[in-house]
């Protein structure tokens, strides 16, 4: 277990970490101005709904990104 | 403990020069289920439908309404597109249920594969809606300037799409052999739910980029003919 191993696991979960906070806190914010909007206009739920998945999947996307990230350090380390 | 590499699919047997990995074994026996099924569900159809002709006259009719209703378009010509990749990659996630399948969109490849197919699919719709001089000036729509962003933007969501796809299907079946290699039996029971309801979501998700990217390439493009 060199250097290199132990920075990157430390960069893993740093990666993973902080890329799984501020979706959280994004997706949150979407979700509860989907619920907002909702319960204003009832009429409206399918459209805001289908509008609400479409944009959590590109605010998952950044965590996503994160956690391909955090395997290729820990699997498909170019320097380890 | 070794864990093995998510992004590393291991090949099965070679054909002559070409290896053939799991993932495009899975696929293939997808794929042939799947025709032959909707073949020999479609082959008596009848205009008093019985039980499974009603079960497919419902999904066919839900994912249409929602072609309909995402793209603003006649849902005719986007249909067989749509609701193949829907389908194909709702099964493939829910493929995993079977014991030693994995499903071939934990691989990178597949899913590569089906970002290539909604790439392809847009620039052939946005050119077909238009002709390619127009499709082409849609990429200078608000102003010359924004030609590079959107060029990029065109490759960037196909990445992206391969990526989300990836990264959902794979961190649930990766999850799922560490749980039940810490812990026993029935231990991952629940956690393989969450993976349904994961697979159907994405799959959801999936299909309704791919109409939302054909559809702002094809309503670009009626838009500009609206003007000039």
């Amino acid at each position: 277990m060199n250097w290199i191993h132990l920075v990157s696991i430390l960069g893993a979960a740093f990666a993973i970490s902080i890329g799984a906070i501020a979706p959280a806190l994004a997706q949150g914010r979407a979700v509860a101005a989907a619920m907002d909007a909702i319960a204003r206009q009832p009429e409206a739920a399918s459209t805001v709904s289908r509008t609400l998945f479409v944009g959590l999947a590109m605010i998952e996307t950044m965590a996503i990104y994160c956690l391909v990230i955090a395997l290729l350090l820990l699997f498909a380390n170019p320097f380890a | 403990m070794k864990i093995a590499s998510p992004l590393i699919t291991h090949t099965l047997f070679t054909l002559g020069p070409v290896p053939i990995t799991t993932p495009v074994v899975t696929t293939w026996a997808i794929m042939a289920v799947l025709t032959l099924g909707a073949w020999a569900a479609t082959r008596r159809l009848a205009l008093r439908p019985s039980r499974l002709q009603a079960g497919l006259e419902v999904i066919v009719d839900m994912i249409s309404g929602q072609i309909r209703e995402t793209m603003d378009a006649p849902p005719a010509p986007y249909l067989p597109l749509i609701g193949t990749l829907f389908i194909f990659v709702l099964v493939a996630n829910w493929s995993s249920l079977i014991p030693g399948v994995e499903p071939p969109t934990a691989a990178l490849e597949t899913d590569a594969a089906l970002a290539l197919i909604v790439f392809g699919a847009t620039i052939f719709f946005g050119v077909r809606a238009v002709g390619p001089g127009h499709y082409l000036l849609t990429f200078a729509q608000p102003s010359l300037f924004m030609v590079p962003l959107n060029v990029v933007e065109l490759f960037t969501r196909s990445f992206s799409l391969t990526v989300r796809l990836f990264g959902n299907v794979m961190s649930g079946v990766f999850m799922i052999g560490i749980v039940l290699s810490l812990a026993g039996l029935l231990v991952p029971i629940p956690l393989m739910a969450l993976e349904l309801l994961t697979g159907a979501v994405q799959a959801y998700i999936f299909g309704a980029l791919a109409m939302v990217f054909i559809g702002s390439a094809i309503g670009e493009a009626s838009q500009r003919e609206a003007k000039t």
